[in-house]
Formats: C-alpha cells, sequence, structure tokens
C-alpha cells in the first residue's frame, strides 16, 4: 500500500463524515472574513435564526474597500458611502455575532487578511483554514489546508463549521536545483503558471516541493502558495519545516509552553511520505527560470524578461490565437516588441502576493539612492499591515521610497483591484507586484503587468521594464 | 435554493476561453450587500460602453451593440454556451448570483474553476461540463440557427439538441439531490451536528491549540 500525501493527512484529519459518493463533511478551524463576501452570509443567518457556531475561530479585518490615505481626515478616508456602508456592515457583523479576534478599519494590525493571519500566529500548520476570498491559497505556505469559498459557503461555515467537499486529486510541483540571482518566489510562481496554466490545476490540490522550495523564506512559500489559484488549483501546499516553527513561534496566537512542543511534534508528521502517490507530477528546473513579466491579460500570458510579445500568427489553435489577439488589442501592445521596450505609467508594490516585509525591503533595496522616471506618473507603495508598515518604518524604508519620489501609504488591497479610490485609469499601464492580470482588474481600461517587487522597482526607476540582472548592485 | 429540474432554454454563445469573475462581475458592483440585483451588471464592461457604477439605471445605459448579450436574437436566453476555464478568478459569489439573476440557468463549457463551480450549485445554477468536441458542435449549431434551443433534463442528466442528438453530462448525487429538491445544504448538515460536535471534541483533545 502506498503512503498518503500532505493533503490527505490533512483532510483524513478534518473528516467528520462521508458518504457513499465520496462527498465528505470537513472541519474548519480557521475562518478568515472580511468585508466585500460575508454580509449576505450572516444576513442568511440571521434570516434562519441561527447563531455562529464556533466564533472563536473567525479572524476578521476590513481590506478591498478600505482607503489608503486620508486617515487622518474627520471621515477616514472612507468616502464612498457604500464602502463605507459595507465596513461598518461588518464592524456590526462582528459585534453581533463575535470573533477570535477583529481588526477594525485604522486599528494598528488592520491590513490585508491574508497578511495579518500569518503573522498574528492565527494561521498555523495542520489547520484547515478557509476564507471567502480565492487567495486562501496564501496559508498553505504554512502546511495548512486552506483554500477560498462563496459566500453561500461562508454562511455554510458559520452556521455549522464545516464545509461539504470532494477530495481533490493531488499535484506534486517539483522546483529542482536552485534559482539563479534575481529570480523570486513572484517568478516561480509565475513561470508555474505559464507552463501549466491558468487551468492546469483545476481539481487538484497542488504540494510544491524540491530544493528551491526548500530554500524559500516563509514568505516567499506565501508569494507562491498564494498565486496556486492563478494555477487553477484551490489549494497549495508547502510542508512545514524548521523556518515554519521558528517564523511561528511567540507569535500572538501560535501555542505556547507544554503546548508549543507537542504542536511541533504533530507538525513534524505533516509530510507527504516517500512512497505516497500523486495524480500528476510536474518537474521545472530552477536553473531555467528567469524574472517574469505578463505581456496579456491572464497570468498564464507570462514571459522571461528578455522575450518579446507573441505573435498571433503564429499560433495554430484558433481559440488561442484568438485570445492572444484579444489580448494585445487589450493591452495596446503590437506583436514581436520586446518587453523590455514597454514603458509604464504606474507602479504598484502591494497586495496579499508580495507586501509582506522582505518584499518592500527587497523593493527598497533597488530603490535606494535612485529616482522614479518622471515618466511614471505614480509609484504606489501599500504595505500588507499595519505590522508591515510599522516594521519597514522601523528600518526606514519609508524614507528610501519617499526618497525616490515613490508613494507611501496606509496598509489594504488597494490598487490590486481597485475597489477603493487607488486605481489605474483607462489605457494607463501599470508594472504591479499583485496577482491577476485581467480586463480591468486594476481600474477600468487599464494594462497590467505583473512582476516580482525588484523587478516593479526597477521599472520604476527606468520607466520601462529592466532585466533585474543586469542592473547595478541594488544600492550601488 | 432555487429546485432546479429540466429546462428548454434558449441558448446564447459567449466565444471566448478563460472568462474570469472581474469580467462577469467587475468589483464596483461587490460593494453591495445584498445578494440580488446584479443581472443588469453582468458581464458589464462587455455589455456597455460607458463605465458602470452601482445603482445606475442600465436601461439608459450604451451598449456595445456587437456583444452577444445584446443582441436581439439571445434575448430572454436561459443557457450560457461557454469556453475553456469559465469563472477562473476570485472566489465572489456575485459572479454566480449575477449570472442566476441575469436569467441563466444553465452553463455548459468544457472545463470551469472550481469556486465558480461550486457557487453555480449553491444558487440553483447548473454548470455542465461538456466534451470540447461537444461544445465546439453546440456553437456551430448555435451560429447557425436562429433561436436554437437546448433541453436540459437533471433528472436523467441528459442535455438535447433540436434534432434530437443528446448527451449525459455527470454530477454527483448528493448535488444531484439538493439541485432537484432545492435544498437547504445548512439544514441537511445541522442533521449531522452530534457527530460535528463529537468530532470537535476529539479534536480539541489532540490539538488542544486550534482552540485556544
Ligand atoms: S490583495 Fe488583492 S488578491 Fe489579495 S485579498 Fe486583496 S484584493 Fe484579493
Amino acid at each position: 500500500m502506498s503512503g498518503k500525501t500532505l493533503y490527505d493527512k490533512l483532510w483524513e484529519s478534518h473528516l467528520v463524515r462521508e458518504e457513499e459518493d465520496g462527498t465528505c463533511l470537513l472541519y474548519i478551524d480557521r475562518h478568515l472574513m472580511h468585508e466585500v463576501t460575508s454580509p449576505q452570509a450572516f444576513e442568511g443567518l440571521r434570516l434562519a435564526a441561527r447563531r455562529a457556531w464556533r466564533p472563536d475561530s473567525v479572524v476578521a479585518t476590513p481590506d478591498h474597500n478600505t482607503p489608503t490615505d486620508h486617515w487622518d481626515d474627520p471621515d477616514g478616508g472612507l468616502r464612498d458611502p457604500i464602502s463605507r456602508q459595507q465596513v461598518e456592515t461588518l464592524d456590526a457583523n462582528i459585534r453581533e455575532f463575535g470573533a477570535l479576534v477583529y481588526f477594525p478599519f485604522k486599528h494598528q494590525n488592520q491590513g490585508i487578511l491574508h497578511v495579518v493571519g500569518p503573522e498574528t500566529g492565527a494561521t498555523l500548520p495542520g489547520m484547515t483554514v478557509v476564507c471567502g476570498d480565492s487567495h486562501t491559497s496564501t496559508h498553505g505556505a504554512f502546511g495548512a489546508l486552506a483554500f477560498g469559498i462563496g459566500t453561500s459557503e461562508v454562511e455554510h461555515v458559520l452556521a455549522t463549521q464545516t464545509l461539504v467537499g470532494k477530495r481533490s486529486r493531488r499535484m506534486l510541483i517539483r522546483v529542482n536545483g536552485k534559482v539563479g540571482p534575481g529570480v523570486t518566489a513572484k517568478d516561480i510562481a509565475l513561470a508555474i503558471i505559464g507552463r501549466i496554466g491558468t487551468a492546469g490545476g483545476t481539481g487538484y490540490a497542488v504540494e510544491f516541493g524540491g530544493e528551491a522550495i526548500r530554500a524559500l523564506s516563509m514568505e516567499g512559500r506565501m508569494t507562491l502558495c498564494n498565486m496556486t489559484i492563478e494555477g487553477g488549483a484551490r489549494a497549495g501546499l508547502v510542508a512545514p519545516d524548521e523556518k515554519t516553527f521558528a517564523y511561528l513561534k511567540g507569535r500572538r496566537f501560535a501555542p505556547q509552553g507544554a503546548n508549543w512542543d507537542k504542536a511541533v511534534a504533530w507538525w513534524k508528521t505533516l509530510k507527504s511520505d516517500a512512497d505516497a502517490r500523486f495524480d500528476k507530477v510536474v518537474d521545472i528546473d530552477a536553473a531555467g527560470i528567469e524574472p517574469q513579466v505578463t505581456w496579456g491579460t491572464s497570468p498564464e500570458q507570462v514571459l522571461p524578461v528578455g522575450s518579446r510579445v507573441p505573435d498571433p500568427a503564429r499560433e495554430a489553435d484558433p481559440v488561442k490565437r484568438n485570445s492572444i489577439e484579444r489580448a494585445l488589442a487589450y493591452m495596446g501592445l503590437a506583436a514581436g516588441t520586446r518587453i523590455e521596450d514597454i514603458r509604464i505609467d504606474k507602479v504598484f508594490i502591494g497586495s496579499c502576493t508580495n507586501a509582506r516585509i522582505e518584499d518592500l525591503r527587497a523593493a527598497a533595496r533597488f530603490v535606494k539612492g535612485r529616482r522614479k522616471a518622471d515618466s511614471v506618473k505614480l509609484a504606489l507603495v501599500v504595505p500588507g499591515s499595519g505590522q508591515v508598515k510599522r516594521q519597514a518604518e522601523a528600518e526606514g524604508l519609508d524614507r528610501i521610497f519617499l526618497d525616490a519620489g515613490f508613494e507611501w501609504r496606509e496598509p489594504g488591497c488597494s490598487m490590486c483591484l481597485a475597489m477603493n479610490a487607488d486605481r489605474l485609469e483607462p489605457g494607463e499601464r501599470c508594472a504591479s507586484t499583485s496577482n491577476r492580470n485581467f480586463e480591468g482588474r486594476q481600474g477600468a481600461g487599464g494594462r497590467t503587468h505583473l512582476v516580482s517587487p525588484e523587478m516593479a522597482a526597477a521599472a520604476a526607476i527606468a520607466g520601462h521594464f529592466v532585466d533585474i540582472r543586469k542592473q547595478g548592485k541594488p544600492g550601488a | 435554493m432555487k429546485a432546479f429540474k429540466s429546462l428548454d432554454g434558449l441558448v446564447c454563445p459567449l466565444d471566448r476561453a478563460n472568462v474570469d469573475t472581474d469580467a462577469i462581475i467587475p468589483k464596483q458592483f461587490l460593494k453591495s450587500i445584498k445578494r440580488s440585483g446584479f443581472g443588469p451588471y453582468l458581464f458589464d464592461e462587455w455589455r456597455y460602453a460607458d463605465v458602470g457604477e452601482p445603482d445606475m439605471d442600465c436601461s439608459k445605459r450604451p451598449l456595445k451593440k456587437d456583444f452577444v448579450l445584446n443582441q436581439l436574437r439571445y434575448k430572454g436566453a436561459q443557457i450560457l454556451l461557454a469556453r475553456d476555464n469559465f469563472g477562473c478568478g476570485s472566489s465572489r459569489e456575485h459572479a454566480a448570483w449575477a449570472i442566476e439573476d441575469y436569467g441563466f440557468r444553465v452553463v455548459i463549457a468544457p472545463s470551469f474553476a472550481d469556486i465558480f463551480f461550486n457557487n453555480c450549485y449553491k444558487n440553483g445554477v447548473l454548470p455542465i461540463v461538456a466534451s470540447g468536441e461537444i461544445v465546439d458542435q453546440l456553437f456551430r449549431e448555435c451560429a447557425a440557427q436562429k433561436g436554437y434551443r437546448l433541453r436540459v433534463d437533471l433528472e436523467t442528466q441528459t442535455v438535447r439538441n433540436p434534432a434530437g442528438e443528446w448527451f449525459q453530462f455527470d454530477i454527483t448525487p448528493h448535488r444531484k439531490h439538493c439541485l432537484l429538491e432545492g435544498l437547504d445544504e445548512i439544514g441537511l448538515t445541522l442533521k449531522h451536528a452530534d457527530e460535528i460536535r463529537a468530532f470537535e471534541e476529539r479534536h480539541k483533545a489532540a490539538q488542544p491549540w486550534l482552540f485556544a
């Protein structure tokens, strides 16, 4: 008999019951909530006169709608009345139903949920973690089974502490060997999506393994797992190891004392057995990965920075040719353009993909002593959480960005999805460290190129994309 | 939830792959705290020539005439025919709400993104996975015949074209049951409340730190 994968172990340790057709009832340990996908779920509970099953599983904060400037104004910057209503609705719902912890708007620890969860120790190995948000996959970096759900499921978890679902198939993506200089977790993630496609992981839970993955910091693993959903898989996993334990130790909701030792002993068992079978294995050579830039309107439309934008005439498949043509038209790019010749209007460094302290350090290292190009209208740095912001300021990163002509903002989702005032105008082109380059994602008519924090910083300085590896020593 | 048993409906073809949830319902409409009223904003950026804002009166907005939803021949369509990886992107259930509110009860595609696929069932919308060949055929037939309709029957899990050809689709017995009966899934799960409580006790004994 073959052994078990990490995914199997996580699934089985949360299995409440299983029907004959494989439909399972799965227990949920951690429920993250934000203002956009929760109001209708609470309303549903209220209408059915149901209570929340375990309010102390809930960690909540508003992030999608919240402004990133003018916090000192009397209105707190939250000027859009419907955004305000949504944020206040979350306040009221948490007051009524309860939570383990709630960071309201402008609380010193408010931020993007997927940054706040791990940094408070509310995400732990071996947990099931859900949220009405597809980037819940981020938390898989800790060896937690974490995935996004819809609002009906948010209501289901609130009312029953469980979810109904079937097992996913299991995929192992091994990134073998070491990455070269200038290549980050973001580039690994984009290169994987370029390889398997945005639907490549559909129906699978993905475990990441291999030397290059083990070498990533916790921040890097979060970036990677975050973008698993862009490859179609709801959940991405990295087995916990000493780095995971070191990251968690002493954090607010991490176990203490004797429980810590007990927990670590259990967490050490959370890995795929040597003889575990996967439904699919993808091997990737780390050394072959270069800094990546997306050129189109889907994350799979990605290429190494030294490439040229593709020519649809060379694509035989009519559906694919059609999507290349459409993407080029939307992006305002001619076939064959060198990626390094693409000029940008704005830069966004932020989002649950790349707004952790390490991301800001990496960008700042490159920006230090340089200035943003005059042609770049706005270079926005939005820390992932209040905690990240304080840490960055303590290290003087805010000064580095400000001195270079960047803007330094309050935490939130910001221009990742432009639900607040931070957005692209029609036709504007942006180098962005976020995760989605869909049409209109950063503002109607806006054009998004996804890159790593280093590549975004370098683009801000040059005014166009550049190969980070060809630049002088950072900070020199 | 609305029950779904069978449907004889007009088909609307949306010939693009990787249609994402930002395209299905753009973010500005997610500020609503309601579950209904999203239909007029379905595919907003493709459908209207201006930039949509919540609470706009859509009957007065300029239309992009070429977009399928604006073509007279597809008015009143209840079946959406789509390409690979339909519904990719975010978890927003607003996408399923918009599709349902517009009047679609069935979406047929070669593949769907997982979260969107799930969300459909919770809202009485039946997502049907058909092979690429079948979907190609349906697109061809739909383009060739005005008023092209399909007959979808959940009980027998079949889709039938006007020529009487049919294919069968998969659905788990659990989902089929919930959809046929229009069941409240939370009510169903709560029938197992004792089992959930018993599991919770065991779980807590083994990993007390999860209950801090
Ligand atoms: S930062 Fe972007 S992707 Fe992440 S949760 Fe916010 S909106 Fe979603």
